[in-house]
Order: C-alpha cells, then sequence, then structure tokens
C-alpha cells in the first residue's frame, strides 16, 4: 500500500520534472517553430540565479520561484532583441546562433563561478509514508509542476494577452495590421519561455546541484519531450511528459537508471515512428 | 554516371595527404605526431558527416553517437579478447548497425529535417547521459567496466592482426590513421560518383522528383546513414586508440556540435571542406586551449555570435562560399 | 474495358464533407491520348493526385494494366511504368539536363544503354544543346521541357502530365504540342490542362470534369458544341 503511494509519487514527480524543465521549451519552439540549443543553459543559468540569491540571504523560496525566472526571463529578452530576431526563418544559423549563445553562457559561468557544484539543499525535508520517508520537495515540485501548467492555460485562454500572443503566432501580418507589434509580441513569448525554463532551473536546483554544463543532461529529454508532445503547448507537454515520465521512472524503479534512461530514448524513438508529428498532431489538435 | 576522368582536385587532395603521411614522422616530434594522428582521425568523423549531410541532405545532429559507440565499441572489445582486430570490426559494425535501426524509424517514418536533427541530437545526448551514469562495478560488459564519467582508461591498442604483443607504435599509428582517411576520401569519391551516389544527391535536391523517378528514397537515405554511422564509428575506434581511453564526452553536445561546425566552416556539399574545416578549428581549439585569458568555450561562444550576426547573407552560404572559394571545386555540384 | 491501360472504378475521394471526386470511373486505351478538363474545382488535381499516388483514394479502385494500384506509395507507382509530371516543375535544380535524364534512365538500364538513352530523348525533346545546363538556371518553358525529357527517358507505360503547357509562350505551347503529339505515337497520355489553345491542339478525346465527377467525355470537336460543357465552364448550374 505505502509502496503503491510511494511509487505513484515517484511517477508524478518524474513527470513533473520532465514537465517543467520541458514547457520554456515548448513555448519558444511550440509559438516560435525556434530550436533553441541555449535551453539547458537557461535552466542553468535560473539554477544558479537561485542559488546567488539564497547566498545572498534571499529566502529560498523567493529565490526559486520570484528571482530565477525574472533573470532568466531578462537575459532570454535581451538575447531575442540581440541576436534571435534577426534569424527568423532562417533555421541553421538559428541553430548556430543559440549554439554560441549555449557555448558564451557556459564560458561565462564557468568565468564567474568557476567549475565546482554550486549547492543548495532541499528545503522542508521529509516525510514518512509508511515504512519509507520521501522528500516533501518532491510533492511540492508535483504541486508547482501541475499549478504552472494551469496557469499558462489560464493566461494563454482568457487573458488578452494570451489571445495576442496566440494570434500573432498564427499570423503576425494580421495581428499587425490590428495594432499589435509582432516583434513586441515574439520578445516577450522568447522572454516567457526563458522565464519558465529558469523557474525550471531554480526549482530543480536542489535536487541536481548546478554545474555550468548540467544544461546538457536537460536538453536531451526536454527536446525529445516537445518533440514527441506535438504542436500543441500544453497539451503536448503534458501527454509526452506522462508518457516518458511515467516509463522513465517505472523503469528506473523495478531495474536500474540507465534502463530508464534507455526507456525514454526507445519509447520516444517508437512514439515518433508511429506519431511523426508528436502526440498532439494526431490527437487533441488544435488545443493549447 | 558519364565517365570522367578524376577530378584534378581529388588527385591533387590525395597526393597532399600521401605527401604528409609519408613526410610528418621524419619532421615533427612525437607530441606532434601524436597530435596530427588525432586531427586525421576527426578528419575521418568530418567525412562521415560530410557525405551524409553535404551529399545526403540528412541534418544528423547526433553523429557523435556513432563516434562515442564505435569508441566504446572497441574498447569494451578490446579489453574482452584482449587483441585488437575483432574490436576494430565491432567499433564499425555496432554503430552502422545502430545507425540502421534509427534509420529505419527515422527514414521509415518519413520524419523530416528539423526533427531529423532535434532526434538524432537527442540520442547522442541520452547516450551521454547513459553513460555518464555507469560507473560502479555493477555496469561491465565482460570484462570491461564502464565507469560511468570516470571513462575507460588503458585500453589496449590496436596490435598486429593475430599478434596480441605486436603493438603499434605511434609513428605507425600515424601511417595506419592516415592510410585510412585515404581509403575513406577515394571510396566515398567512387561512392558518391557511382549511380547510387548520383541517386542519394539527386534525394537531397529534390526528394520527391526521385521517388517520381520510381526511386526508393527511405532506402537511399537509410543506406547512406548508415554508412555515415560506420564511418563515425570506424573514427571513434581511432581517438579511443589515440589516447588508449574513452569517456562519455564522446558523446557530448559538445562533441556533436564540433563536427557540425567542421563541415559547415569546411563547406556543406564538398569531402574536402569537412577535413579544411576540421583541421582549421582543431587547430584553433587547440590554440586558445593553451592560452589562459578567457575560457574556450566563451571565445567560441562569442566568434559564433558574431560571425552569425555580422554576415547578413548567412553564416552557411558564406562560409560554404569562401571556403569553396579557397579550397574547393569551380562548380557548386562538383566534388573535391 | 479490356485491354485498357488504365482504369478506375468508382473512385472517390473526400475532404472531411466535401467530395472532391465522387464516383470517377474513367478507363484510357494502349497509346491513347486524353485531356482532362473543367472548371477550376471540378477535381481534376484531385484526381490527378489519386493516380500518382499522392493521395489516397477514400473508395473506389484504379487499375494499371490490369494490377489494382489502389493506395499504392508514389515510387512503386512510379516503378511499374507510370511517368509523372507535376503542375510545378520539379526537377533537381543544381543537376544538369543529362543528369536528370541519366538518373531517370539509369533505373531501368544499365550504364551503357542509359547514356544511349539519355543522347535519343535529348534529341526528341530537342535540348541537345542545352545538355550540360544546370537546370536551376533554365528558363521556365525549358524546365517543362526537361521534367518532360526526364519522364520520357524513364520509358514509362504511361505518363500522366499535370499543365504541361503552364507559364509558355505562344510558340512554347506550340511547340509543347508538338512535342506531346511525338510522345504520343509510343506512349499514352492523360493530360490535365487549362489552356484550351493547347488542349485543341492535341486533343483526340477529351474527359470534362465538373464538381468531382466526369461530365462527358467525347472528341474535341462535339466537346466544343456541347452546351453543357460551356454552361459548366460559364458558371451556370448544371451538369449531371
Amino acid at each position: 500500500m505505502d509502496l503503491a503511494a510511494i511509487l505513484v509519487i515517484e511517477v508524478l514527480s518524474g513527470i513533473a520534472g520532465l514537465a517543467l524543465i520541458s514547457i520554456g521549451l515548448a513555448v519558444i519552439f511550440g509559438m516560435m517553430r525556434v530550436i533553441n540549443l541555449a535551453h539547458g543553459e537557461f535552466l542553468m543559468l535560473g539554477g544558479y540565479a537561485a542559488i546567488v540569491a539564497t547566498n545572498h540571504g534571499v529566502n529560498i523560496w523567493i529565490a526559486m520561484l520570484v528571482v530565477a525566472p525574472l533573470v532568466v526571463g531578462v537575459i532570454g529578452m535581451i538575447a531575442e532583441r540581440a541576436i534571435i530576431r534577426f534569424l527568423y526563418g532562417r533555421m541553421i544559423d538559428t541553430l548556430l546562433a543559440t549554439w554560441g549563445l549555449s557555448l558564451f553562457f557556459i564560458g561565462l559561468v564557468t568565468t564567474i563561478f568557476g567549475t565546482s557544484v554550486a549547492g543548495i539543499r532541499a528545503p522542508l525535508g521529509s516525510v514518512a509514508i509508511g515504512r519509507y520517508s520521501i522528500s516533501v520537495y518532491r510533492l511540492v515540485l508535483i504541486v508547482v509542476a501541475a499549478a504552472i501548467l494551469a496557469v499558462i492555460f489560464v493566461v494563454l485562454r482568457r487573458t488578452r494577452l494570451g489571445l495576442i500572443a496566440r494570434g500573432t503566432m498564427e499570423n503576425p501580418d494580421m495581428a499587425a495590421a490590428l495594432g499589435v507589434s509582432p516583434p513586441r509580441v515574439y520578445a516577450m513569448t522568447f522572454g516567457i519561455g526563458a522565464a519558465l525554463s529558469g523557474l525550471a532551473g531554480g526549482l530543480l536546483a536542489p535536487i541536481s546541484g548546478v554545474l555550468p554544463t548540467v544544461g546538457a543532461a536537460y536538453v536531451a529529454k526536454a527536446f525529445i519531450t516537445v518533440i514527441s508532445g506535438g504542436t500543441a503547448i500544453l497539451a503536448g507537454t503534458a501527454a509526452a511528459a506522462g508518457l516518458f515520465g511515467s516509463v522513465n521512472q517505472l523503469l528506473t524503479y523495478f531495474t536500474t537508471p540507465v534502463i530508464g534512461e534507455a526507456g525514454l530514448l526507445a519509447a520516444a524513438i517508437l512514439l515518433l515512428r508511429v506519431l511523426p508529428h508528436g502526440i498532439t498532431g494526431r490527437w487533441f489538435r488544435g488545443s493549447l | 554516371m558519364i565517365r570522367r576522368l578524376p577530378h584534378p582536385g581529388i588527385a591533387a587532395t590525395t597526393a597532399a595527404m600521401v605527401a604528409v603521411a609519408l613526410a610528418v614522422p621524419r619532421v615533427v616530434d612525437e607530441f606532434e605526431l601524436l597530435q596530427l594522428t588525432v586531427f586525421a582521425a576527426l578528419c575521418i568523423l568530418a567525412l562521415s558527416l560530410g557525405v551524409v549531410w553535404g551529399y545526403g541532405g540528412i541534418l544528423c545532429f547526433g553523429q557523435s553517437a556513432f563516434f562515442g559507440l564505435g569508441a566504446y565499441a572497441y574498447a569494451v572489445t578490446a579489453i574482452n579478447l584482449g587483441e585488437s582486430t575483432g574490436a576494430v570490426v565491432l567499433a564499425v559494425v555496432v554503430p552502422a548497425l545502430f545507425a540502421a535501426s534509427l534509420g529505419y524509424f527515422m527514414f521509415y517514418g518519413r520524419l523530416s529535417d528539423v526533427y531529423l536533427g532535434v532526434i538524432t541530437l537527442s540520442v547522442t545526448l541520452i547516450f551521454f547521459n547513459l553513460m555518464n551514469s555507469t560507473a560502479g562495478d555493477a555496469y561491465r560488459i565482460g570484462k570491461a567496466r564502464l565507469n560511468g564519467f570516470n571513462g575507460m582508461p588503458s585500453l589496449p591498442t590496436l596490435n598486429l592482426p593475430g599478434d596480441p604483443g605486436r603493438v603499434l607504435d605511434p609513428t605507425e599509428m600515424f601511417y595506419l590513421v592516415m592510410a585510412l582517411l585515404v581509403i575513406v576520401y577515394l571510396g566515398l569519391h567512387a561512392l558518391m560518383a557511382s549511380h547510387f551516389g548520383r541517386v542519394v544527391i539527386a534525394i537531397r535536391e529534390n526528394e520527391t522528383r526521385c521517388e517520381l523517378l520510381g526511386y526508393d528514397v527511405r532506402l537511399h537515405k537509410l543506406l547512406i546513414f548508415t554508412l555515415g554511422g560506420g564511418i563515425a564509428g570506424l573514427a571513434g575506434c581511432l581517438f579511443a586508440n589515440w589516447g588508449a581511453f574513452v569517456s562519455p564526452t564522446v558523446f557530448s553536445l559538445a562533441m556533436t556540435s564540433q563536427i557540425i561546425i567542421w563541415v559547415i566552416v569546411g563547406g556543406l556539399g564538398t569531402l574536402l571542406g569537412p577535413i579544411i574545416g576540421c583541421l582549421i578549428m582543431q587547430y584553433l581549439t587547440t590554440m586558445f586551449g593553451t592560452q589562459q585569458i578567457a575560457n574556450t568555450n566563451l571565445i567560441f561562444g562569442v566568434i559564433f555570435l558574431v560571425f552569425v550576426l555580422l554576415v547578413p547573407r548567412g553564416l552557411v552560404p558564406t562560409l560554404a562560399r569562401l571556403g569553396a572559394r579557397a579550397f574547393g571545386p569551380p562548380r557548386a555540384r562538383d566534388v573535391t | 474495358m479490356t485491354g485498357a491501360v488504365l482504369e478506375t472504378v468508382d473512385l472517390s475521394k473526400r475532404f472531411g464533407g466535401v467530395e472532391a471526386v465522387r464516383s470517377v470511373n474513367f478507363a484510357l486505351a494502349e497509346r491513347e491520348l486524353r485531356c482532362l478538363i473543367g472548371p477550376n474545382g471540378a477535381g481534376k488535381s484531385t484526381l490527378f493526385k489519386l493516380l500518382t499516388g499522392q493521395l489516397r483514394p477514400t473508395a473506389g479502385r484504379i487499375l494499371f494494366q490490369g494490377h489494382d494500384i489502389t493506395g499504392d506509395h508514389t515510387h512503386a507507382i512510379a516503378r511499374r511504368g507510370i511517368g509523372i509530371k507535376t503542375q510545378v516543375p520539379s526537377l533537381f535544380n543544381a543537376l544538369t539536363v543529362r543528369e536528370h535524364l541519366w538518373l531517370s534512365a539509369r533505373r531501368t538500364n544499365p550504364a551503357g544503354r542509359a547514356r544511349e538513352i539519355v543522347d535519343e530523348t535529348l534529341e526528341r525533346i530537342g535540348l541537345t544543346g542545352r545538355a550540360d545546363a544546370v537546370v536551376g538556371q533554365l528558363s521556365h518553358g525549358l524546365r517543362q521541357w526537361v521534367e518532360l525529357g526526364t519522364v520520357l527517358a524513364g520509358n514509362p507505360t504511361l505518363i500522366l502530365l499535370d499543365e504541361p503547357a503552364a507559364g509558355m509562350t505562344h510558340d512554347e505551347v506550340a511547340r509543347t504540342a508538338e512535342l506531346v503529339r511525338d510522345i504520343n505515337r509510343t506512349h499514352a497520355l492523360i493530360v490535365v490542362e487549362h489552356d484550351m489553345q493547347f488542349v485543341k491542339m492535341i486533343a483526340r478525346t477529351v474527359t470534362v470534369m465538373h464538381q468531382g465527377a466526369v461530365l462527358l467525355e467525347d472528341s474535341m470537336d462535339r466537346i466544343l458544341k456541347d452546351s453543357t460543357v460551356r454552361d459548366v465552364y460559364l458558371g451556370k448550374h448544371g451538369g449531371r
């Protein structure tokens, strides 16, 4: 019974982790079709922002939930205005530029902070469930991930901002004709995608620690989740994270983490073989 | 195709490579010899992506996956067998088989450019993560412990077939790698000039038209992709031998990015281009690596950004054109 | 129809609520030249894409030389001996004219014979002088002819042409008509066309489509005189 509860929590937290690291990329890729190779670095910067803020006395929750997304969001917007916006439509150049950004951020952070692992401890300690104990923080992550998805849904569906964003992505010329400034919308969207990644990085910092190169660990899974999810940002990310998170965590629990990773890759390849446009290329098409 | 004499560029390049192979061991010291050996091995790697992307039009961002598989396959087999010949064979076969399976899923699923790039990138990164987590005694294949992020040291290096005691010395290694480079270079040229090769190029130009002519596009892509995987695996084997060491960095984002840069800088669509691109970038990396002023990543990052922004026509066409004008063939579609 | 090169049986294609092709029964004899005409939205392009395998029918069958090719992949259809020229010229821009024809001929012939076929085809379409020109740099009319030659070099039994005269000058249209008539001496052809001048130059039997179905199938003369056809082209309601 406790085992079942633990398993459920493990799986949910795996899904939450995947969803968190992917949602920022999903926004940028899903809405702007930009492949952001610096995505891992946005996560990394969020982690560093949270850690530095915490080490300077800021409350850990504020550091993770406010400082990290703010800092990375601003960085993202600057990157978009300074670099990315000149390259829309030029895929290879965008790849090179975001890759250049990735190297730049890694180099910058290494120069400033060195290569050792920085860390903060997961707050809230652990709680007992039957014979097992589980870190409360993982439960928090599950809740936060769900909350983030819910907020995005509400913003996109119910607010004017969301409507403008969706409209501009569909048809920038039309939006411009209606008085919306597409460049502004792109900058904001990229910034928000970056902020979401920063938030995720901050939240995951206590669990994984941060190295300048920690982005690489996230990038693969984030990309696979987003591509497998398909064109719908929310439904896709949720569905793919759900599927892969379950496969990964269950395999990891019953065998080894290595097999869990391999299982995730295998699941992704099989999925894309069957559904080349991702899950929401076939079902829930046209949803958010 | 119309029977032509080997393009003068090919002959010249081959002659240059042979000349280098013969002259170098006489004029450089051992350290530089080792450097050049690894450069040559990486040139073979560059060729593998050069043919898959430049000729096949397949956007493979994870070529390092096959490179790494080759390196690890060599390491594991050499440790288990104590003899290198079988290890070399597996170093080519294992990545080729993996490329074939991956290729099957991608091409027969009719995945397109962007997806191909992302999936192949993800594959190499997942290998990276996977291999990094294999530290500990439990992770072993036969006698070979994988060692996770620490890597596998003290690999048995290449010996003469059948004679495990007779290991190749650095000069012999250099000759071998150069010989393989020349063979791969000429072999790929011959292949690209054959019926199969011309179809692959045509697929890159216009996949639909190729299908309308009755060619099985998916099969051709699969075959060229598999070949690229095998060649990358060979390069991985040579790389592992160079340092007698292999670690998960062979799968890293840094590694796979470098391969892409070599091909872009050198010239997408030629064979000489990736070789030149590789040599230039390796030289620059070594040069920058030894200075302490600033972090290498930082420098390269800034260089990429500056290039991409200041070259309004786009980095790729300009560099490719510069590269082609400097080192390449007179006509865009010709093969050097 | 026995001995038909191509035959469709109740062929239909539905997109959501729209029936683009309705129960088309179509038969083409060996070495027949058929023109397929009709106003915009009549279903010509859809029917063409069904025949080339670019679209799968929702109902009905397609038979080529007696074999059922319904739902086959495009390259399988091409392999059976159907040559296809699409509406927008689909070519290899970086390759030369000669290389185009060679690729086409070489698939089913050994190298030596392929080279001969290339030279013969170059003669036939009148592009011998341009054999080594890079196709991406040729004018639109020339590109159409290169595509025609490329298809021809594969020696298909049946050739499907989608608007071969599109975008051409008057002289080019006349030349294309000549080419098509010449090709028809040895191959069956289905030509989808809008350009009535061109159609008049080549047509024997014409199939007129309207609203997804075959309206009338007859010789060019009678088609031109038919009032229903005229109404349909002028937009008046009518047809079946």
